[in-house]
């Protein structure tokens, strides 16, 4: 295959601290090599451009039975952004649901080369891997929803952790899943009874068990397993004005997991798990409350879930959730119960600027990115679709890098929310180097992913470069530019492939799909037992249930070796 | 005045929403010609599918002679000026206008006025389905302006309106107003069933017979005439109807008194 030389950019690479280093970077059959033959070698002349490695984003819905809902949900929101075909590339939709082909197409635009998928029921796994096979451009995973699963909660229960481990493993290898997602543990559950838990202590109708014992119990069982990502945790109350407070308990009953500086649990778009106040009349920010507890622990990593002003579609397994917003909007929506594993729902959400709620919640999302001191902590996303779409994130990026960006954006926002926003106070602007990591380094480090998201040797040659001169643009003042440079990567490279120039696709490549094989010293029996559960439990038999190994395109494979 | 005449009889739909008054502003005749639209799954530009003439005349801005049932999206998000369509119209005309008229002297498709924000549009044939309704799943219906058809108007007419008004003078579907939330449609002949189905607010005026009046609407009152707007008031008596209650909706429903002797049942429960 091919060598390749990247020369003379500005690379940014936080896991190898590299910051803006004038540097040539070498491909080989791609992987990121130390040297290569530079007279045979194709050149990419990128003086002048910043470099660093292609994009990881940690939670994006993009596949799946509830994403495909979405999309069937809103034709309204499709046909205002129609993509045509070209020579290379498959027509298809944006906007907040884009089909699986514009999907793989914009983020690679954007630079970004890896991607998480984090929440799949396992009952529809399959299916999320038949459209993880039709996202191009991309590698990808997915997180198995495990919180409320029934075996689950049973083992832990009966407090045999080592046995749920078992289960947990099997289950990955089963769902061809990548990490333990844990939404509203115990109020999915629940709310197959019409019912929600309301604090971490609140007990699971006919389980006799707690979130806090769901939470403390899958993270041991993280641990026992040697899984590479923490456990992926959605917290309780989720949107609901007042529950900051939940969130702090959550962290704290998560201290008893932790040992040493490790990272023992991921709590993703904290954004929407930071609202202060007891009603929606004086819903307010708690991110000052949740900054001071993150920045004096180490034991939680996060992402924003940051909010844009458009029109988008929610979904999250949390039921419950969906249908208090249901409540609120009077919009279409669905809901769903995933028999002994999770529930769903959808419902379309317009994010207004003068609307205070909106407002505060576009503010708490900076407030916590920027109050958080260590930036390894944080990750940029929007939590797509939930948030807003994620080709917004260039914006985000903005917001992050300067102070006057995020100005003129509060200073359109509904008058209460300015005058309750943190924003004018914080004067932190995000470096280049800041961003890397916000964008990439951090994600691939909490992800566990040892060939992502650095251009060290041995990396897989995901690279992106932007048309920014560090030099030359402070990002800070020209805002603008920065927006404009990461929405269109000057060039994508995919396993060593140019797959992006200049913003438009040059190559349609496939990505791998990357799960875990987890193995335990003593597996889970598929007994007549288990048989007799599926028949009982379940609209599928167990032979049909398994996501089998053919049923991936380009399968990827983690080994990891568990302690159980 | 630009006058456009279709050089064949289209087989397949012509995407036009380049036929805007506020797009040919300052356009020469030739770039004009130049502007693009899709016939069926083919690009093509103006000049390709109509006779373009230039005449000195202001008003209206464009005339549009011949068939054009196929040509759809004419009008689209227009501002200022007026087509006048001497013939049939497409689907999807005027959709997305914010002011200046349309006058059609021959039918609509369906669609028309659809999401309308501001200005008039006058079909003086009939008009197919989802008159001034939002695209589907949308729930933008229209928001303000005029839309006066004079024949009849297929089913569901009305969906999801926020604002402005509907003049039917001749029949229409069922389904009209559904989800309605403000603003009147006026409908002087028949009107199909489900009427308001689901309305939140708004009035509909029915001067015609109306089979029925849905389970989820309560009598209000006989009022003996009712406004529909600035210039014109319709004369009853109306019985008056509330609801639609199963949505906990102020929405009302006027239906002639006269003929519809069926609904004088409902006169009990005053």
């Amino acid at each position: 295959m091919a060598e390749m030389l990247i020369k003379n950019g500005f690379v940014f690479d936080p896991i190898n601290r590299i910051n803006g280093e004038k540097m040539d970077i070498a491909i080989k059959d791609g992987k990121i090599v130390g040297s290569v033959n530079e007279r045979r070698a194709k050149k990419i002349d990128a003086t002048g451009l910043t470099v660093m490695p292609g994009g990881v984003d940690i939670h994006t819905h993009i596949a799946g039975a509830e994403v495909n809902t979405g999309r069937l949900m809103r034709p309204e929101d499709h046909v205002k952004d129609v993509v045509r075909k070209t020579p290379l590339t498959r027509s298809g939709v944006g906007y907040s649901i884009p089909s699986t082909f514009v999907t793989g197409y914009r983020y690679s635009k954007m630079g970004y080369t890896t991607i998480m998928n984090p929440s799949m029921p396992p009952l529809e796994a399959k299916h999320t891997h038949e459209e993880l096979n039709d996202t191009p451009m991309l590698d990808k995973a997915s997180y198995p929803l495990l919180g409320d699963w029934w075996f689950v909660l049973e083992y832990l229960r009966k407090g045999d952790l080592t046995e749920c481990a078992r289960y947990v493993a099997w289950m990955m290898g089963t769902s061809k899943g990548y990490a333990i997602k844990i939404v509203n543990p115990g109020g999915l559950e629940s709310w197959g009874f019409g019912r929600n838990v309301h604090s971490i202590d609140d007990e699971v109708p006919n389980f006799c068990i707690t979130p806090r014992e769901i939470m403390c119990g899958l993270a041991k069982v993280n641990k026992m397993l040697n899984l590479p990502h923490t456990i992926h945790l959605h917290t309780n109350n989720l949107g609901l004005p007042g529950n900051y407070a939940t969130t702090l308990e959550t962290m704290r009953a998560l201290e008893s997991v932790a040992s040493g500086d490790k990272p023992v649990a991921h709590i993703t778009h904290l954004q929407f798990s930071s609202f202060a106040g007891d009603g929606w009349g004086n819903m307010r920010s708690g991110a000052e409350e949740i900054s001071k507890y993150i920045n004096a622990h180490n034991h939680i990593t996060f992402d924003m879930g940051q909010v844009i002003f458009t029109d988008t579609t929610t979904m999250t397994a949390d039921g419950p959730f969906e249908y208090t917003l249901y409540e609120l909007s009077g919009h279409k929506w669905v809901n769903t119960d995933i028999e002994t594993e999770t529930s769903g729902g959808i419902i379309p959400f317009h994010y207004k600027r003068n609307n205070a709620v909106n407002a505060t919640q576009w503010s708490i999302a900076l407030e916590l990115a920027l109050l958080i001191e260590d930036p390894w902590k944080m990750f940029l996303t929007t939590d797509h679709p939930n948030g807003g779409p994620f080709f917004a994130y260039p914006k985000i990026i903005a917001w992050l890098s300067s102070k006057k960006a995020r100005m003129a954006t509060l200073k359109k926002c509904h008058k209460k929310a300015q005058k309750k926003s943190l924003l004018p106070s914080i004067t932190r602007e995000l470096t280049l180097y800041d961003i890397a990591i916000v964008t990439r380094a951090g994600q691939a480090k909490a992800l566990g992913l040892k060939e992502k998201g650095h251009l060290g040797v041995g990396a897989d040659a995901d690279i992106a470069i932007y048309n920014i001169n560090p030099e030359k643009t402070d990002i800070a003042r020209k805002y603008k530019t920065a927006r404009r440079a990461f929405g269109n990567a000057a060039y994508t490279l995919k396993d060593g492939k140019v797959v992006v120039k200049d913003g438009e696709i040059t190559q349609h490549v496939d990505g791998k799909t990357i799960w875990l094989d987890v193995q335990t010293a003593e597996q889970v029996k598929v007994d007549e037992e288990m048989k007799r559960r599926f028949k009982e439990y379940w609209t599928v038999e167990y032979d049909n249930y398994p996501v089998f190994d053919h049923y991936v395109k380009v399968p990827s494979p983690i080994t990891v070796k568990a302690d159980v | 005045m630009i006058t456009l005449s279709p050089l064949k009889k289209f087989q397949y739909p012509v995407m036009a929403e380049c036929i805007n008054p506020d797009v040919f502003k300052g356009k020469t005749t030739a770039e004009i010609a130049a502007l693009s639209v899709w016939e069926g799954n083919k690009q093509k530009t103006l000049g390709d599918l109509f006779a373009i003439e230039e005449t000195a005349a202001e008003n209206p801005s464009i005339v549009i002679n011949g068939d054009a049932s196929k040509v759809r999206r004419v009008g689209m998000g227009m501002k200022n000026g007026e087509i006048v369509v001497n013939g049939n119209i497409g689907m999807h005309v005027g959709e997305k206008m914010a002011g200046g008229k349309i006058t059609v002297n021959g039918d609509a498709g369906g669609w028309a006025g659809s999401d309308m924000k501001k200005g008039l549009i006058e079909i003086h044939g009939n008009a197919g389905d989802y008159l001034a309704s939002p695209y589907r799943g949308s729930s933008t219906g229209m928001r303000g302006g005029t839309i006066i058809v004079h024949g009849n108007v297929g089913s569901d007419s009305a969906v999801f309106m926020r604002g402005g008004v509907i003049k039917i003078r001749g029949n229409a579907g069922p389904f009209l107003g559904f989800r309605m939330g403000d603003g009147t449609v006026y409908v002087q002949k028949e009107c199909g069933t489900r009427v308001g189905a689901c309305m939140t607010g708004g009035k509909i005026i029915i001067a015609g017979a109306l089979q029925e009046v849905m389970p989820t609407f309560t009598i209000d009152s006989i009022k003996p005439k009712v406004k529909v707007d600035e210039t014109e008031t319709a004369a009853g008596p109306f019985y008056v109807f509330l609801g639609d209650l199963a949505e906990s909706g102020s929405g009302k429903i006027f239906v002639s008194k006269a003929v519809n002797p069926h609904l004088s049942m409902y006169e009990k429960y005053l």
